[in-house]
Order: structure tokens, then C-alpha cells, then sequence
């Protein structure tokens, strides 16, 4: 309660504070006995019971899961509940490490996240500071209207569109490359393809949507910039390099350490859907691991300590990269 | 207008072009389906459709229509994305204005306590059997309260509120005896149209096109939401064993099962498209807040 009373001081807002109340009412009657952190609490009732239904949920259903990740040191059984079951150590990670799985999974999960990264990460930079550049107001609202829409596609909608223009014998592409006299490839069963196709496929879903950000940045850029240096007979190349570029560093870094600080959290929807037994050897990442064993097969414990793991290496990595760019000066995400 | 040099214009020409190819390799696709939904069967099947619908068939369309899964699956998907945003506006809103008042004591704490789920998570299986031992599995409910708020959400809308509901519109209406609740409803709600539009998109989206949720926590087909219906259909080939059942010939059965794929793509996705452009002029400002809480 101290805590409380001492961080509204510091915040120092009494604007709207019952000392300052113009009116001079009091909801609250301010007795010796009231502490002054309850006074505070009592006083903005209102508001802490519109916070009340989400600090429950929070605590439900995402401090709960925390609580339940216990299981990872157990050998859960569904009838002795989370605290009966025998507690057995670090045993399923020592499991996970020694499986043959293990390093293919983790290889897997982490080529995927930086080959996405490398791909997905500078074409809405460039694509950004092209249509920033273009002129025409109806072209360029044509190109960010059509770009945009491939966003709002679900990853269901996006992977059966890869299967109906990539299936072998009807689909589109192999018409095409029959067409040229190529050899008709099943695309989706290849597994040195499904990397490409699940970053290419993102690219195409969300490059647009990428750009909104970096616009945003580059609207924030004062135009008289732009005038001097044309005055002073700058190219339009100069100008993207030196006035734009400098621009939108700030917001480019910014992504790009939230960004590296999420490469181990590939998410488990479009992967799954793309799995097929052909190319498990590529697609079987830590997210569709953590499923399979764990709510195919029932292995509770030993997927949560593989789910454990990997949230424990995000959780690592977010801290470090923070770390890092608060350290170069770029200041932390937070 | 100053005249461009002869390398700006070069770079113009370029930029135009390079734009120009990524609007063509982003509508095409779109566009063949489009095109492919209402053609012919066996002309898709065999690719000579390419430029404009060919042998005009809305068999397709016919029979999506007329399938009692993907029906279904549409009518629970609508009711799932009504009440999930429903309750997705009321806890961002609610929580982020009280959060955006500097006046709420433990306001830092609990933010804290917020923003650590967004870093840290106890997995998939913790929860699955945290909703298990809810008695949530196949119920209307598991596939509302699991997601009943985004933490992102709640940070965009608290730095919506803090920089557009100046502290003396509330202190003024605190003059004139207007309590939280009130203030809340009647002034700070009516006041965040941009905001409240943003959040209906990404929230009614999000629920549109999920199926991670179905696919973990129902059992009952007739529960499925559209895009677990979708993932039969498009990547499990649904259709064409239903065919199959009846007397189609297996061949013809296989053509008209691909094409209705085109046909069901369009239907699952128009609804969502159709909302997108009403609400496209609020996605900078949205995006925008994100920018500068990044």
C-alpha cells in the first residue's frame, strides 16, 4: 500500500486527487485510521473495478499456465493434479537434449525465424521508401490499397492457396512450368522447399502491411529537408540516402531488436498446416513439437519442459537484445 | 516544380516499375481465384485459364452453398467473432483507460504485471490443461475467454487515451460531479472512434481467421469455427470424398472438388475483406500509436 501511495507522488498528478477537489467534497471520510495507500485505493474505486475483469484473466489464464509449467519438473499424471504428481527433476529436459529430435527441431525453428528475418524484414523498408518517393496519389493508393489486403487473409485461406497453385498436376504454377517445358515439381513435398515457400508466401501476406509502420516514420520527416537539399541540387538518390534513410533509423532498429528477440518463436499455425509427412525432416519445428507430443500423444510433462525451454530462451534473448541496444545507445524497447 | 535530372528520372522510372511488379505479384494471385472460382472446372484444372474466366460454372458455388459443414461453420465463426470482440472492446477499453490515469495509484505495478505476459508465457500445455480443468473443453466459451484480451492491445489503447483525453477535460468534468464510470462511458468512449475502429478490426479479424483454438480445444463438429471447416476442405480434400459418395465419376469429382477450393477461398475470405477498406483510414493512426510506444 506504501508502494502505491508513494509511486501516485512521484507521478505527482494531484489534478485530479481528492486534496484538490474544488468542490470540496469527500467520497472518502479521511479518518486517522485510513492508511494513505487505501485512501488512494478508495478514493478511485471506480476505476479499479474497470481494470478488475482483465487483471482476472491475466492472472487466470496466463499467471495460471505459469503456475502450471510446474509440470515440467514433474511426471504429471492427469489424477494426482499438478501438486501430487512426483516431482522428477530436470529429467524430460535432459530427455529432450539427448533425443536425436532435439537439435534438428531447435535447427529447424531458428533457420526458418532468420531466413524470415533476412526476407521479411527489408522489403517493407524498401517498399516504403519507394512508394514514399512515388508521386502520383492514385497509383500510390492503388498499390498500398491492393498491398495491404493479403494481411487480413488467414493462415488456413493462405496455406490452401500454396496447395491449390502449387499442386502438381492442377495447379497453376505447374501449368506454367509445363508450359515453358519444365518438369512439373510437387512443391509442398520437397522439403528444401518449405522453407522458401513459408517466407515467400509470408512475404507476399504481409510485405504491405509492413510498410505502414515506416510510413508513419517517414510522414514524420519535416519537408523542408527535402526543399533545401533539391535547392542545393541534391539527386533524389542523395536525398533517400541522406535525409530519409537517417529518418526512419530509429523505428528501423526499434523492429529490428523486437524482431531478433522473437527468432525462436516461429508460431505454430502456418508450419503445422504446411507439414505433410514429405517434409517433416524441414517443417517439424519446436511449436508443432510441443502439440504433437504433448496433446497427440499425451506427453504433458515432457512438452511443457520443451515448451518451458523455448519460452525460456525468448524470454533470454528479449533481455539481451534489450540490453544490447540500450547499450549502443539505441535505448531499450522498454 | 523543379525540372528532375536525367538520374532522377532514371530512379522515378524504377521506383515506378519496381512498385508496378509488386502490385502485379500481389493481385494476381487474387485475382486468378477470382477468376478461377467461377470458370469452368476442367479449364482451370487444365490451365488455360489465365487472363479471364473461361466456360462460366457456378457449380462451385452451388454446392458451397449447399454444404451443411461450411454452413455451419460459417454461422459459429460469426457468432464466435461478434461475442469474442464484443468482449474484447469492453476489458481493452475499460483496463486501458484506467491504466491511461495517472491518478491510479499501483497503476506502474500493474502495467508491469501485464506487459511480463507478453515476454514470458507458462506454454501450450499449462493451458491447455488449465482450460480442461475449467470444464471450458468443447464449449461455446473456450473459444472467447482463452483470448478475452490482447496485452498489445491494451498498451495501443492506453497511449491512444493518454494523448487524446487532455487530464484538464477530466478535471473539468470532475467539477461539474461526473464520477469515473461516467467519465468512462460518456466522454472518453465517444471520444475514441479511431481507436475503438482499430480495435474491432484486429480483434474481429483475429477471431475470423483463427483456428488454433477450434483445433486444441473443440470436439464437436458442429462447434468447428469456418476455418477449421476451411482446413477439411482446402488442405484435407473434404470435398472430394463427399463427391466421391455420390455418383460422380472419380475424375470429374477430383476437377469439380479443386475448383470449388477457388469458390470457397472467396467466400471465406470476402467478409473480412469487405471490412478492411471502412476501416483502412484508422490503420496509420493505430499503427502509428504502436510506433511510438516502440
Amino acid at each position: 500500500m506504501s508502494l502505491e501511495s508513494t509511486m501516485k507522488n512521484r507521478d505527482g498528478v494531484g489534478l485530479t486527487g481528492r486534496a484538490i477537489r474544488p468542490d470540496g467534497r469527500r467520497a472518502v471520510p479521511r479518518g486517522r485510521n485510513v492508511h494513505p495507500g487505501l485512501h488512494a485505493f478508495l478514493r478511485s474505486y471506480q476505476l479499479y473495478l474497470l481494470l478488475l475483469p482483465t487483471l482476472i484473466y491475466i492472472l487466470v489464464f496466463h499467471y495460471g499456465p505459469m503456475y502450471g509449467v510446474l509440470i515440467a519438473f514433474k511426471d504429471f499424471k492427469p489424477h494426482l493434479g499438478i501438486l501430487g504428481s512426483p516431482w522428477v527433476g530436470f529429467r524430460h529436459f535432459i530427455r529432450f537434449f539427448n533425443s536425436p529430435n532435439c537439435w534438428i527441431i531447435v535447427w529447424n525453428t531458428l533457420g526458418l525465424s532468420l531466413y524470415q528475418l533476412a526476407a521479411g524484414f527489408p522489403i517493407p523498408i524498401f517498399l516504403a521508401m519507394a512508394l514514399n518517393i512515388v508521386s502520383g496519389r492514385y497509383f500510390k493508393n492503388t498499390v498500398q490499397m491492393v498491398t495491404y489486403a493479403p494481411h487480413f487473409i488467414s493462415t488456413v485461406v493462405m496455406v490452401g492457396m500454396l496447395s491449390v497453385f502449387l499442386s502438381p498436376s492442377y495447379g497453376m504454377v505447374n501449368h506454367m512450368l509445363a508450359f515453358f517445358g519444365l518438369e512439373r515439381v510437387f512443391f509442398l513435398g520437397k522439403p528444401e522447399m518449405f522453407q522458401s515457400l513459408y517466407v515467400w508466401s509470408g512475404v507476399w501476406q504481409d510485405a504491405g502491411w509492413g510498410t505502414i509502420i515506416y510510413l508513419a516514420a517517414l510522414s514524420g520527416i519535416d519537408p523542408s529537408l527535402h526543399e533545401a537539399a533539391t535547392v542545393d541540387g541534391a539527386t533524389l538518390f542523395q536525398r533517400v540516402r541522406h535525409i530519409d534513410v537517417p529518418g526512419i533509423l530509429p523505428t528501423i532498429v526499434v523492429l529490428l531488436i523486437l524482431n531478433l528477440g522473437r527468432v525462436m518463436s516461429v508460431g505454430f499455425e502456418k508450419a503445422y498446416l504446411m507439414q505433410n509427412a514429405l517434409n517433416l525432416g524441414k517443417s517439424e519445428i519446436i511449436a508443432t513439437y510441443v502439440y504433437k507430443i504433448g496433446l497427440l500423444d499425451a506427453q504433458y510433462s515432457f512438452s511443457a519442459a520443451v515448451g518451458l525451454f523455448n519460452s525460456g530462451i525468448n524470454f533470454i534473448l528479449l533481455l539481451t537484445v534489450n540490453r544490447i541496444s540500450k547499450a549502443l545507445g539505441q535505448g531499450g524497447v522498454w | 516544380m523543379i525540372r528532375l535530372s536525367r538520374e532522377d528520372r532514371i530512379l522515378n522510372a524504377f521506383i515506378y516499375a519496381v512498385l508496378g511488379i509488386a502490385l502485379l505479384v500481389v493481385a494476381y494471385p487474387l485475382y486468378f481465384i477470382v477468376i478461377a472460382s467461377v470458370s469452368d472446372p476442367a479449364a482451370v484444372n487444365t490451365g488455360t485459364v489465365w487472363l479471364w474466366p473461361r466456360g462460366i460454372n457456378l457449380e462451385g458455388y452451388s454446392r458451397i452453398f449447399a454444404d451443411r459443414d461450411l454452413l455451419a461453420g460459417y454461422r459459429n465463426t460469426v457468432l464466435y467473432t461478434v461475442a469474442g470482440t464484443l468482449l474484447n472492446l469492453a476489458l481493452t477499453l475499460s483496463s486501458a483507460y484506467a491504466l491511461s490515469r495517472k491518478d491510479l495509484a499501483g497503476r506502474n505495478v500493474i502495467m508491469g504485471l501485464l506487459a511480463f505476459t507478453m515476454f514470458f508465457s507458462g506454454g501450450l500445455i499449462p493451458l491447455y490443461l488449465l482450460v480442461n480443468n475449467m470444464g471450458l473443453y468443447n464449449t461455446f466459451l473456450v473459444m472467447i475467454l482463452p483470448n478475452a484480451v490482447s496485452v498489445w492491445n491494451i498498451v495501443i489503447a492506453r497511449t491512444f487515451f493518454q494523448s487524446n483525453i487532455p487530464d484538464e477535460l477530466h478535471d473539468a468534468a470532475v467539477i461539474d460531479g461526473c464520477n469515473d464510470f461516467r467519465f468512462f462511458l460518456a466522454i472518453a468512449i465517444p471520444l475514441s472512434t479511431a481507436l475503438t475502429a482499430v480495435l474491432t478490426v484486429f480483434y474481429a479479424v483475429g477471431h475470423w481467421n483463427s483456428y488454433f483454438n477450434g483445433l486444441i480445444y473443440l470436439r464437436s463438429k458442429e462447434r468447428f469455427p469456418l476455418q477449421l471447416i476451411l482446413r477439411g476442405i482446402l488442405l484435407q480434400n473434404q470435398f472430394q470424398t463427399e463427391l466421391q459418395t455420390e455418383d460422380v465419376y472419380a475424375a470429374k469429382a477430383q476437377m469439380l472438388a479443386e475448383s470449388i477450393k477457388y469458390g470457397v477461398i472467396i467466400v471465406a475470405s470476402v467478409p473480412v475483406l469487405i471490412l478492411y477498406p471502412f476501416a483502412q483510414k484508422y490503420f496509420v493512426k493505430g499503427v502509428m500509436v504502436c510506433a511510438i510506444k516502440g
